[in-house]
């Protein structure tokens, strides 16, 4: 549905994005994930004509960017960054014109108008002017507004900012619904939102992809060991050493609280039955004992940070837990 | 309705909702009956002069001393009130970051363009309309040729729709409302004393190029009552080309 090859934008000497490449197929969620002036905007910005690339090709539903930009525009809702709405309007006005734009008309508009009001819960302001919304209603006028001629493509640029965490359930909620029918690009910095309802997640940084994978298996790949937490009773001094005696344990952490500890085991071994033994059978008390994952902060931080020391960053992770692997 | 009929009921709306159309119209209307009244105040005291002199009435050409003289006074009225009427065009969008919106929704820029100039002509022409009491009025006190005050009012719909072009111009250039009213005003008033220039220069031909550049000439014409040819170009193509050069301002902000 979108295929985006080798794009690079420069503003003057300063390179926004660099050779970005990737897809999203029929039906896909995908999330853009990076720190802020990552050159998210810059490649949402590319895909939806609003200004072409310096070089590489952009692709929306085997439309090209460049040279078909009206058929592109056709099949794409797009929300930017800030809500693009008209103070002086209310919701329903400012629909109807946004429907006029796009062509609709008469009954058309009337039913999609009704649906996206009913879709993003607006039925009690929508004789409201917009200006005097609140910034989480103007949000969703906007999502309202890119969902409105029911698009098979949606670009949405941090579509749950400035929303209250149960609309924020609720867009979620929205998004995966659309997935299947719709194919969908949202960037965020928020990760557990690239978790909840993502299917793929591609991480930019300063202008170039550091990786792009599902959600699992990004921490999956990025992780260097498993890791066991646990929280004793009773320490004594002597139990970190005797823990570090059990075969695969590589190191023993001590936790922040007093008696608890992080284990970091071999990768590929799960050693929770062997750690629980020794202490039940050293009488130390076993309170907890859990495997700790790695979050997608966890990897968001790790790759945006390598990014500095590293030419290839992604090819060089996958290198590293290969070789990891193999030890 | 078609997208470009969409962008004009937009504009209108967005005008009417805010003061700008009411303070705008509210000045210009003053002010035009102010001019109207002091004119006829003037031809009535010369009326009477003549009459001393001449003893019995004297017959009095409204047309020479009260409108020809409203028109050309017109112009400095629509120089300094056009530019505010047009300034939000553009420059609000951007402000509002929903230019961004405008271009990316299938829409040709040629669209939106057209869309916003004619909103704001037609908030002119309207005014303008009512400005037609004035004549109306003094109809039925006194006879005069109407056929002057047509292409009076010819000439400042040309004028006014080339005034609107250029500040539709003005506004694509700047997110600052208050930037684009002085560019559009300065752009005006440059092209208006460009016609000093051209008569300095005197009757070379560098001097009639100039002097063809600027509106001064071209008005005057309408307003004597003169319809050429090469006027009505002079203003249909001086307001294509401020709009085409609107597109491409427009067009660039997709490049930086």
């Amino acid at each position: 549905m979108i295929d985006v090859h080798n794009i690079t934008k420069r503003y003057g000497h300063h390179t926004a994005i660099d050779r970005v490449t990737f897809s999203v197929a029929k039906g896909e969620v995908l999330a853009f994930l990076g720190p802020n002036g990552a050159g998210k905007t810059t490649t949402m910005r590319i895909l939806t004509c609003f200004m072409p690339a310096t070089e590489g090709y952009a692709r929306v539903a085997g439309f090209d960017c460049t040279d078909q930009p009206l058929d592109v525009k056709r099949q794409i809702g797009y929300l930017p960054e800030t809500p693009p709405v008209y103070q002086e309007f209310t919701v329903t006005e400012y629909l109807t014109f946004v429907g006029r734009l796009r062509g609709m008309t008469g009954q058309n508009l009337t039913a999609a108008l009704d649906q996206a009001i009913g879709k993003l819960e607006l039925g009690s302001v929508r004789h409201r002017l917009i200006g005097n919304l609140s910034r989480g209603y103007r949000q969703r006028v906007g999502l309202a507004q890119a969902l409105l001629h029911d698009p098979p493509v949606l670009i949405l640029d941090e579509p749950t900012v400035g929303l209250d965490p149960k609309q924020i359930i609720e867009i979620r909620e929205l998004i995966k619904s659309l997935a299947g029918s719709h194919s969908v690009i949202l960037s965020t910095h928020i990760l557990p939102e690239a978790t909840a309802v993502c299917q793929r997640v591609v991480i930019i940084n300063k202008g170039r992809i550091v990786a792009e994978d599902t959600p699992e298996q990004l921490s999956a790949r990025l992780r260097q060991s498993e890791k066991v937490s646990i929280t004793l009773k009773t320490a004594p001094a002597d139990c970190e050493m005797k823990l570090r005696t059990i075969p695969g344990i590589l190191n023993v952490l001590p936790g922040q609280a007093g008696g608890s500890f992080l284990l970091e085991c071999e990768l590929g071994r799960d050693l929770r039955d062997e750690i629980a033994r020794l202490v039940v059978a050293s009488n130390w008390g076993l309170l907890e004992l859990r495997t700790v994952s790695m979050t997608l902060e966890d990897v968001f931080l790790q790759l945006t940070r390598h990014e500095d020391h590293l030419a290839e960053p992604a090819e060089a992770m996958v290198s590293a837990s290969v070789e990891r692997m193999d030890a | 309705m078609t997208p470009v009929q969409a962008v004009i009921a937009k504009e209108l709306r967005g005008y009417f909702v805010s003061p700008i159309v009411y303070v705008v119209g509210a000045v210009f209307l003053l002010i035009f009956g102010l001019l109207s009244y002091l004119y006829v105040g003037f031809a009535g005291a010369q009326a009477i002069q003549l009459m001393q002199m001449q003893g019995g009435a004297a017959q009095i050409n409204l047309n020479d001393l009260v409108f020809r003289n409203l028109f050309a006074s017109v112009r400095i009225v629509l120089l300094i009130i056009l530019p505010i009427l047009t300034m939000r065009l553009f420059a609000e969008e951007r402000k509002l970051r929903t230019f961004e919106f405008l271009l990316t929704s299938p829409i040709r820029i040629n669209d939106i363009i057209i869309g916003k100039f004619v909103s704001v002509l037609l908030i002119y022409l309207g005014l303008l309309g009512l400005t037609v009491l004035v004549p109306t009025v003094l109809m039925l006190f006194s006879d005069f040729d109407w056929n002057p005050i047509w292409t009076g009012y010819l000439g400042m719909a040309l004028l006014g729709a080339l005034f609107l072009s250029v500040g539709v111009f003005a506004s694509a250039l700047t997110e600052n409302q208050i930037v684009a009213a002085f560019v559009s005003f300065g752009m005006l008033l440059t092209i208006w004393l460009i016609a000093g220039l051209g008569s300095l220069l005197g009757d070379t031909t560098a001097g009639r190029v100039i002097s063809y550049l600027s509106y001064m000439e071209h008005y005057d014409r309408l307003v004597r009552g003169l319809i050429d040819t090469s006027d009505l170009m002079y203003f249909g193509s001086g307001l294509a080309l401020m709009l085409f050069l609107t597109h491409r301002v427009v067009e660039s902000t997709r490049w930086k």
